[in-house]
């Protein structure tokens, strides 16, 4: 039952090498082993995406993955998008489109929004919830996130050199008023 | 009373669509909720769960278990009834329905926890949970409410002797004589079915007792009701005041995580009984079968009086409550549906039936509505039907029996309170924005040219906001109870720099913006920065009363509390500002943050300065003045009355009453029964808005829940009190593709009695969308005679309708 095997794997670029127990799932690994807490785990099934995680540039759910799955594979989680404390242009859009309100969902959410953009850089509204159906959110309604990742495309567009801003803890003074 | 844009424009914050607080933790990946913690030497636990619907327990064996590596304590049904008493419970007679957190003697749904393991590790306490021996004597399961009121069934609960756990029938105003006066009267049998919010996250706890000082710390994602912790300290067999609920983040809750206390006092038996911390995080399964917070689960029989011009004049409602096993808010759930009972219409009089009946299913709890959402489905839809019947526009009839804005504050026959409102103002702007007319002309040309079923829906409907307590007592004749006000508190502190740090008492974050609200709000006082303000939540042990969101009620009371405490704040300033700027009393005057002398703005002394005088120099400052500045608000209701003794008049009780209307236009595929949206327009009075930006969030993410509602959602148990939903491949969420883009537009009525004019609005979606959706349907198959008479309509249920219409038809 609790057979063990030693694992290397590379989670956003930093090696780790590691014994887990072979029933081990990715997601737990990740939480539990090397305390990414940002992957969240939602149905435990394989049904809501929360815990949506890209394995070699593709998602995969790990919380059906098993971590010794993962040995030999580059695996990144929501933690490696933000860089150098620049969050990543899908983060500000996120951040200025609403395009989240509990935030669980969040992490899987924008880890599969980045895998849709670097396949199709130019998306429509469609194409976007199509690629983002099988990742469930109760809170926003999906609208104000296919809002964000089509801002975000349009910011990646812009400029090969993601324009990021250095993220404050607080709200700034920037507002984005509608009516 | 109209548009508030111009006093908005008085206000610099509060109206902003600022980004929120909120975001850049939970988009770092950084939310910091409960699974999230680990304390030094903390065990998990997992729960043994009942096979059955209704079974004694005859033995339960957990030598096996025990002797598992890394299992350190396996809790019993039997020795959990020793270490706790039983749980918190508002029902009628706790006594003779007794809930405990793990059941004994007697299982009553498939999913009750009979056993706890605490182990080393979650996935070993799940082996030892297969390793208990459960035996069971299965019972004749009660599963169809109307045949458990029947004297010969099956007892849920044997101290009570029936399955009926409460009955009334109240009557305001002359119901009989306007039916009998009425010209014509439509009546319905109409059935909405159990579903539940299904936060993405489950509830979770790590509780954590030191045997030393007595003290029981537990951290949870549900925190409410902090004036009634005691109760649960009670349950855990601990002194009120050596019970610390510290809260976190959740990752949603939509009503689910509403005083779900069970799984903290597990966790806290569990720590206590094994002198270790111990986490208890529900897995889906526990969530969906073992949540205590399924939704309502009724059947009505309905009738609607009118004259044959169209004015309707009484209301007689019967319903049916299926509550499952325990009923822990008793019967709250139709305080809230008598609190709108009669919508936006002069309906002068009202009959309201209740049965709330015990079955072997999981037990009720909230879910976005607390059951008014059910009541302004079944109203919408009888309007609809009377429309029908009298061959009117189903809009025109709407129109004409609208409460009208000279009419607020308008008492509804059962003596709760509309503040205000203006729902002619919110209907035009919706015909507006979503072309109402070109869509009728559309709808008739696909019908004819084409063929298609395409249905254009209306819902007209209200959104109660911010409960006081009587709706959980004015049931009873003699209450034991007979509590009022909801309070929430706040505390600002302004430090020696100036800045201003709010402490919250309630739940930490469900997905609604506190700390934004807060940001804004205290922005507003003081004429700051939203950035400014540092939002912190506090520990109950050292806590002030608050009740926490829900009944759209946090908005609205943390206002009040900010305002008051903002007021304590500024009226120390000015005094000490008096000194230091050697000023009279009422020379000076609130500016740009700081405090100027009427008429010569260059003298004036910003926050920070009056801060640290405040802070650090107190010799130097008049006798009276102590140092720091720092104030408490606890806010209480601002507006409720007490109930009359003959319940003739139950009082204000929910008197912040927002409006909304929504316009879908579905098209249904009639040899699949699939539903899809053409178009979607949602426009709420939620009063003054704060942050337009996420209330519009939240009014969509209310619709995609609403219409899961209405086409997609239902725990389904067999005759035999099986869950045939138990996992998210039965149980269907709606995804991206199902919920449409909606247009959202505001027409703000400002409350006259809160601050701003902030009228609650956490709920609205899902109150509008069950029935604005089921309005569409009936709308696109009239031609083949189907309504909607039961959510949710899956496209199996549309079918079978469609074959009915037509047998019936051809017959």
């Amino acid at each position: 039952m609790s057979e063990h095997r030693r694992i290397a794997v590379v989670v956003n670029g930093t090696p780790y090498e590691a014994e887990v127990e072979t029933r081990k799932y990715l997601a737990e690994f990740l939480r539990e082993d090397l305390s990414l807490v940002g992957t969240h785990i939602g149905c435990e099934h394989g049904v809501c995406g929360t815990c949506t995680v890209l394995m070699n540039g593709v998602s995969v759910r790990s919380c059906l993955v098993l971590a010794v799955q993962a040995n030999g594979a580059e695996v990144m989680t929501v933690e490696g998008l933000a860089t150098d404390g620049q969050m990543h242009p899908l983060q500000e859009a996120f951040r200025e489109k609403q395009g989240l309100q509990c935030g669980y969902c969040t992490p899987g959410m924008l880890v599969r929004a980045y895998e849709l953009l670097e396949e199709n850089p130019e998306p429509t509204a469609e194409w976007v919830r199509e690629g983002l159906a099988n990742n469930l959110c109760r809170c926003t309604g999906y609208q104000y996130i296919v809002e964000a990742v089509l801002a975000a495309a349009e910011r990646l567009r812009g400029s090969s050199v993601a324009e990021g801003q250095p993220f404050e803890p607080a709200t700034s003074s920037r507002t984005n008023q509608e009516a | 009373m109209v548009e508030t844009r111009e006093e908005s424009a008085e206000r610099k914050w509060v109206g902003k669509s600022i980004q929120r607080i909120e975001d850049p933790r939970l988009l770092l990946g950084r939310g910091g909720y409960i699974d999230d913690m680990r304390l030094p030497g903390m065990l998990h636990a997992a729960l043994v769960r009942s096979p059955h619907a209704h079974a004694r327990i005859k033995s339960v064996n957990v030598e096996a278990a025990r002797r598992l590596p890394g299992v350190t304590a396996v809790v019993t049904g039997e020795e959990a009834a020793e270490l706790c008493n039983p749980m918190p419970d508002f029902g009628p007679d706790p006594t003779r329905h007794e809930w405990r957190c793990l059941a004994k003697d007697k299982v009553r749904y498939v999913g009750e926890g009979v056993a706890a393991v605490v182990a080393e590790s979650r996935a070993v306490a799940e082996d030892a949970c297969d390793l208990v021996e459960v035996e069971y004597e299965p019972l004749p399961p009660v599963v169809d409410p109307e045949a458990a009121m029947e004297p010969d069934s099956p007892l849920v609960h044997d101290a009570l002797g029936s399955n009926i756990a409460y009955e009334k029938t109240m009557v305001f105003g002359e119901v009989d004589r306007d039916f009998e006066g009425a010209d014509v009267v439509v009546s319905d049998h109409l059935r909405w079915h159990r579903s539940s919010g299904q936060p993405l996250e489950t509830v979770g706890a790590i509780g954590n007792f030191d045997p030393g000082s007595g003290m029981m710390t537990i951290h949870v994602n549900s925190l409410t009701f902090t004036s009634y912790l005691f109760m649960v300290a009670n349950t855990l067999k601990v002194p009120s005041n050596r019970l610390d609920i510290h809260p976190h983040p959740a990752g949603g809750s939509f009503g689910s995580k509403f005083w779900a206390v069970k799984v903290a006092i597990i966790a806290g038996m569990l720590a206590k009984h094994t002198g270790r911390p111990v986490k208890f995080i529900e897995d889906r399964v526990d969530n969906i079968s073992n949540s205590d917070h399924h939704g309502s689960d009724r059947t009505y029989q309905v009738e609607l009086a009118a004259t044959r011009g169209g004015i309707l004049k009484s209301l007689r409602v019967k319903v049916v409550d299926d509550y499952g096993a325990y009923i822990q808010f008793g019967v709250g759930h139709h305080g809230n549906a008598l609190a709108q009972a009669v919508g936006p219409y002069r309906i002068g009089s009202l009959q309201y039936e209740l049965h709330a009946v015990l079955t072997n299913k999981c037990q009720q709890g909230a879910y976005r509505g607390f059951g008014s959402e059910v009541q302004n489905w079944v109203l919408e839809r009888m309007v609809d039907l009377m429309a029908r019947e009298l061959e009117m526009d189903p809009v025109e009839l709407r129109r004409k029996n609208f409460i009208q804005p000279d009419q607020f504050p308008y008492f509804i026959p059962n003596g709760n309170l509309y503040d205000s409102g203006n729902y002619e103002g919110v209907l035009d702007k919706a015909l507006e924005l979503s072309d109402y007319e070109s869509w009728r002309e559309e709808q008739r040309r696909l019908r004819e040219e084409e063929g298609r079923y395409v249905g254009i829906g209306i819902c007209t409907a209200q959104e109660r906001s911010v409960f006081s307590a009587t709706e959980f007592w004015f049931w009873f004749d003699e209450p034991a109870a007979p509590v009022t006000s909801m309070p929430e508190s706040v505390t600002l502190d302004v430090d020696a720099m100036g800045n201003i740090t709010a402490t919250l008492y309630s739940c930490a974050f469900w997905g609604n913006s506190p700390e934004t609200m807060v940001a804004q709000l205290v922005a507003e006082e003081f004429d700051v920065e939203p950035s400014q303000v540092n939002v912190v939540y506090s520990g109950t042990n050292q806590g002030l009363p608050a009740t926490g969101p829900g009944g759209s009620r946090f908005t609205v009371m943390i206002a009040g509390a900010v305002q008051g405490a903002s007021k304590k704040i500024k009226d120390k300033a000015f005094k000490i500002a008096e000194h230091l700027l050697e000023a009279a009393p009422g020379d000076l005057e609130w500016s740009e943050g700081g405090v100027a002398v009427k008429g010569s703005p260059d003298r004036r002394k910003e926050l920070s300065e009056i801060a640290m005088a405040a802070h650090l120099f107190k010799h130097s400052l008049p006798d009276e003045i102590e140092s720091g500045l720092e104030a408490d608000q606890v806010y209480d209701h601002p507006y409720t009355t007490m109930p009359s003794e003959d319940r003739k008049n139950l009082g204000v009780f929910y008197p912040f009453v927002g409006h909304a209307c929504h316009i879908p236009v579905v098209e249904v595929d009639i040899e699949t029964g699939k539903v899809s949206f053409l178009r979607y327009t949602a426009v709420h009075d939620a009063g003054t808005v704060v942050n337009p930006r996420s209330l519009n969030g939240h009014i969509i993410g209310g619709i995609a829940q609403g219409l899961g509602t209405a086409l997609l959602e239902e725990f389904v148990y067999d005759e035999s009190g099986q869950l045939l939903t138990s996992s998210y491949q039965d149980y269907l969420i709606p995804s991206a593709l199902d919920v449409p883009e909606v247009v959202v537009g505001h027409h703000e009525t400002p409350s006259p009695y809160t601050v701003h004019g902030i009228k609650g609005a956490g709920e609205g979606g899902r109150m509008m969308a069950p029935a604005a959706i089921s309005s569409a349907i009936d709308d696109a198959l009239r031609p083949l005679g189907v309504r909607v008479r039961e959510l949710p309509a899956t496209p199996e249920r549309i079918l079978g309708w469609i074959e009915a219409a037509q047998a019936q038809s051809s017959s």
